[in-house]
């Protein structure tokens, strides 16, 4: 059997895996443009905060490929997928043949086209290590950075470069941080917390004009930088699927074993658009848990087994200088919130059963409620007096308890 | 492989295990020295009310979950089977305490989570809880 992935992070790592838990025999080619050993996306901005390094920054040990008989052809760009004649065509020429086909091609920085911004020399996008690389070295003391975006994106950038940069100014449309992440009330305090860092946080506005080194904004307020990152949101990489035939929606669709529309070609991660457990609908989830799982299940179905991935819901685990931020599911539903000194909680219910949680700055086994909504556990079925309080597994029946402590897992 | 498993009933929620846990992850020698006037950080902790109380852990699951959402590949399988994290790795992002089904890995202050490893790298050489346990309601076995 002849594997093919495309892409060399998260999701091709969970199918390398996941093939790997069923095949030991089968050939895998994995084929990325970027020249490196497989990293953690998430780790740039740790990287520049000093926190990381290129080294502890991988996302396996050094003998990954090696260990799992993975020829990495990294530094390779996959220019089509002839899905008739079953390989890949590279840029150079080459043509690789596959069996199985995984798509993890990620997504890129989606940059909107503004006035004025393609004379901005020094501006800079924030999602690989050579854009992580790129920015670090032009940041000097005193520099002055504006970042288009207060998603997750562009506030971890913030803190990432704050104690290398003069002073940081984000500015963002939508009226409030992290609108993907938490609620208004959770935004502000994350807010707060985040400014009383130095950085300046402008909502509500947007640049609508560059010069060399000065955005003005919609309000006609003008910020002068002298270096800028755009960190406005990204966009799945379908091209490759889409010119395949694969059905597309703002992602490629793919089914519970993570296969697309076309035979024999799967895809994982940033660039798929999965079932969302919540909703039922195709929803492009984009977070690394769910690109794992998504890769892991993608490699073992292509592997021939029966894998499902059906249980992909929103979660994210953020930080920033220090305070903590879990959230799951969403907020669709009755609301029971409680609050402390730096502390924010929220808890979502909906027909019976625990559909999301916000919490922030006390986080401690947050993984009890996570595994509620994942399990779709009753709330009924659950001392929900004693979870309303914090997650223990003090709040569940006895019996069940006992067993799940009780079995080998 | 061997895991720790609670025995509901015995627990008398005397708190040993959280306290030796601490003492066998402090690198230190003298148990007074290693705990005395500090907040102590346990990787087992005891959950009670009333006339229950019993100790949570690890579980070292099969597939766990931890392991394959941690965003930095911190978190591996040692070649013993139990579930570890590489502290130089770990940038406390706390994404498995976000997925772990148990609540049993914690965040910690120093930065990296913090979670049962079987003490099978620190000098106690076996888990600490168990063999502090005074009425052997934390067992070490096969099942």
């Amino acid at each position: 059997m002849k594997y093919v992935i495309i892409g060399n992070s998260t999701a091709a790592v969970g199918c390398v895996e996941g093939i790997r838990t069923a095949d030991r025999e089968g050939e895998i080619t994995l084929i990325a443009s970027e020249p490196y050993h497989t990293y953690s996306r998430p780790l740039i901005s740790y990287l520049l905060e000093g926190k990381a390094t290129r080294e502890s920054m991988r996302y396996r040990p050094a003998d990954f490929y090696e260990k799992n008989r993975v020829t990495a052809m990294l530094g390779r760009t996959a220019k089509e997928i002839d899905p008739d004649e079953k390989n890949v065509v590279l840029e150079d020429g080459g043509r690789i043949p596959y069996d199985k086909l995984l798509i993890a091609t990620g997504s890129v920085p989606l940059v909107p086209p503004i006035e004025g911004l393609n004379g901005v020399e020094r501006q800079f996008t924030f999602q690989s290590l050579d854009d992580a690389e790129a920015l670090d070295a032009a940041l000097f003391p005193g520099c002055r950075v504006l970042i288009v975006g207060a998603g997750l994106i562009g506030l971890k950038c913030a803190e990432g470069i704050h104690q290398k940069a003069g002073h940081i100014t984000v500015v963002d449309l939508a009226n409030r941080i992290l609108p993907s992440v938490l609620d208004e009330e959770a935004s502000r305090m994350v807010q707060r917390h985040i400014e009383a860092h130095g950085v300046e946080i402008i909502l509500e506005d947007s640049a609508v004009r560059f010069r060399e080194q000065e955005a003005e904004l919609q309000s006609g307020r003008r910020i002068p930088f002298d270096i800028l990152v755009m960190a406005a949101g990204v966009r799945p990489c379908v091209s490759l699927a889409k010119e395949a035939g694969c059905k597309i929606g703002r992602g490629v669709r793919i089914g519970r074993h993570c296969e697309t529309s076309v035979p024999d070609l799967y895809a994982a991660g940033d660039c798929a658009e999965g079932i969302d457990a919540l909703t039922g609908e195709q929803k492009v989830l984009a977070i690394l848990p769910g690109a794992y799982l998504q890769g892991e299940c993608a490699g073992k179905s292509m592997a021939g087994q029966n894998a499902v991935f059906d249980r992909g819901m929103a979660m994210n685990a953020v930080g920033f200088f220090g305070l903590h931020i879990l959230t799951a599911g969403d907020g669709d539903g009755e609301a029971i919130v409680s609050r402390g000194p730096g502390e924010y909680k929220k808890l979502v219910v909906k027909d019976g059963l625990l559909r999301g949680f916000i919490l922030v700055g006390s986080i401690a086994r947050a993984g009890i409620y996570t595994a509620m909504i994942r399990e779709q556990t009753p709330v009924s079925t659950v001392d929900f007096q004693l979870l309303r309080e914090k997650p223990q597994l003090l709040a569940f029946d006895r019996q069940e308890r006992k067993k799940q402590l009780a079995a080998a897992h | 492989m061997k895991r720790i498993y609670v025995n509901e009933e015995w627990c008398l929620g005397c708190h040993l295990c959280e306290y030796n846990c601490a003492f066998a992850n402090s690198g230190e020698k003298d148990m007074v020295k290693a705990l005395k006037d500090r907040e102590i950080s346990p990787r087992v902790q005891v959950e009670e009310r009333g006339n229950i109380h019993f100790a949570v852990s690890c579980r070292h699951c099969e597939e766990p979950l931890c392991m394959k959402a941690c965003i930095a590949g911190a978190i591996y399988r040692g070649e013993d089977g139990a579930v570890c994290i590489d502290r130089d790795k770990c940038v406390g992002c706390c994404t498995c305490v976000l997925v772990c089904p148990y609540g049993a890995v914690a965040p910690s202050a120093e930065g990296a989570a913090l979670k049962c490893e079987l003490c099978l790298q620190n000098a106690c050489g076996q888990p600490a809880c168990v063999s502090g346990c005074p009425n052997g309601a934390i067992v070490y076995e096969e099942r």
